[in-house]
């Protein structure tokens, strides 16, 4: 199986090398044609807005968009997640939308507010998950098919609906395969 | 329970960053056209690079109420620039949000001998380099990014071309040194020992490394990342050439596609004028911003 990556900009590589540690293979994605080669998609964290802006100029918003709806898996972590947002709370930037959820961006504040904290997210087991949140959105809300798998406080941080997965948090940081061995397990 | 301001943090924004291009700006409507045209972070500016150069006299921080105005009208970070060794401007810098700390040689240096310890602070530090001791220096007192010094304010990519090709030819070389030669290199190049271990281990530095100082074209942004920049700085190279929009966007898919000659040469029609350049032998050794620093 090969994931891709959205290369585009942002943290593209960290999710490949933590794809690769969960023993799958991973193509780098930046042109339309790249993408019948892949199972899978994960949406990197960077920037919402320049990533959107790509998308759009280098034709990949709609096909991406497409293949979602015929059902391709998709992982979005933080500018990811704001990109997989069906509404996001104030702006009209480009994005997939495909997840019944609104976003709220840069919803933690500036980056001295950035965190990392240990999470408890039951479908991974019982350790915590030491998650971190730079210049982080979170999930204002979720409608019809969307799980709430994790809240912190009463912020919904990470979520599933059916095959698109997001989280607000970077797991490709830490070393923690968890979060994108759920992906492949769970989502493909 | 929430920890804020570790390492990790810090260095996890600057790697959301990669892959993108930082803008100079100087009034809130930079800023938007800046964003528009898909910056990943502005960096807010009294005067660019190039007008410093010009003016002469003392560069400082800017004033607070430029930086707030533009840090209120886009979403996307902001750094601003703080005087070598001048940490009340980065305690300023701190106190008004910003994202991220350019302890900067393009302003005037406030201490010749030494750097603001950036390890005493909650908001994350980029510091230039122009080679490897130099890089792990400013890593060692707590920067977690790291760019190319070049030569600010010149349109001229050719000090920048020199810094990545140094520091990556450093690296490369530290990689096939045996381990007991480590701590003669490091004396060497008066660098921290166990950030060059870590160096020679990883094959690239522990923190994100951009290009600044001189990239004026989509074609000098693709040739610092073919040249193993992560991403890019443009200081004076958008808002000094005659059609900033253009100009910045094309940097941007520049930076994206900057493996793939076909794109580089589509993005590169049709953009007016760049920046008028500098030849940097006809800057007099006392006006070189690069040797500003150690």
């Amino acid at each position: 199986m090969r994931v891709g990556v959205l290369a585009l900009q942002g943290a593209f590589m960290e999710h490949q090398k933590v794809l690769a540690a969960c023993g799958v293979e991973t193509e780098q994605i930046r042109k339309p044609e790249q993408l019948a080669k892949i199972s899978a998609l994960v949406i990197p964290g960077g920037e919402s807005t320049t990533m959107g802006k790509l998308l759009n100029e280098f034709n990949l918003l709609e096909p991406i968009k497409k293949l979602g709806e015929q059902g391709l898996p998709i992982f979005g972590t933080c500018a990811g997640m704001i990109l997989m947002a069906k509404k996001i709370a104030g702006s009209t930037q480009p994005r997939l939308g495909l997840m019944d959820i609104t976003v709220e961006r840069n919803a933690f504040g500036r980056q001295v507010d950035s965190f990392e904290a240990d999470l408890d997210i039951p479908v991974l087991g019982a350790e915590p998950f030491r998650a971190v949140f730079i210049r982080a959105p979170y999930i204002l809300s979720v409608e019809n098919s969307v799980e709430a798998l994790t809240s912190f406080g009463e912020k919904i941080i990470f979520a599933r609906q059916g095959r698109f997965l997001a989280a607000a948090f970077h797991p490709e940081l830490t070393g923690d395969l968890r979060v994108h061995r759920y992906f492949l397990e769970n989502c493909i | 329970m929430a920890e804020k301001g570790t390492w990790t943090v810090k260095k996890g924004l600057a790697e959301m960053l990669k892959g993108g291009v930082i803008m100079d700006v100087t009034t809130p409507e930079q800023a938007k056209i800046a964003e528009e045209a898909g910056a990943c972070a502005v960096m807010a500016l009294e005067r660019v690079p190039a007008d410093i150069r010009a003016a002469g006299g003392v560069a400082r921080m800017a004033d607070p109420t430029i930086i707030l105005r533009i840090m209120d009208v886009v979403t996307i970070p902001v750094m601003a620039k703080a005087r070598i060794g001048h940490f009340v401007e980065a305690q300023i810098l701190e106190s008004l949000g910003v994202d991220y700390i350019d302890e900067s040689e393009v302003l005037t240096p406030a201490d010749e001998s030494f750097h603001i310890d950036k390890n005493a602070f909650k908001v994350p530090y980029v510091c230039g380099a122009r080679n490897l001791g130099e890089a792990l220096r400013r890593i060692g007192e707590g920067a977690a990014m790291i760019r190319t010094k070049g030569e600010p304010g010149t349109g001229n990519v050719v000090e920048a071309v020199r810094h990545i090709r140094m520091v990556m030819g450093e690296i490369r070389k530290m990689q096939n040194l045996p381990k007991e030669e480590l701590m003669a290199a490091a004396k060497d190049l008066g660098a921290p020992y166990d950030l060059l271990v870590q160096v020679a281990e990883l094959g690239c530095l522990p923190v994100v490394n951009f290009a600044a100082g001189g990239i004026a074209t989509p074609a000098d942004a693709a040739l610092m990342m073919q040249l193993g920049c992560d991403g890019i700085f443009v200081g004076s190279g958008i808002f000094k050439s005659n059609n900033p929009a253009a100009r910045a966007k094309a940097i941007v898919a520049a930076t994206t596609h900057y493996n793939d000659p076909q794109i580089l040469a589509e993005v590169s029609k049709d953009l007016g004028e760049a920046m008028p350049g500098l030849e940097i032998a006809n800057i007099a050794p006392a006006e070189r911003m690069q040797d500003r620093g150690w």
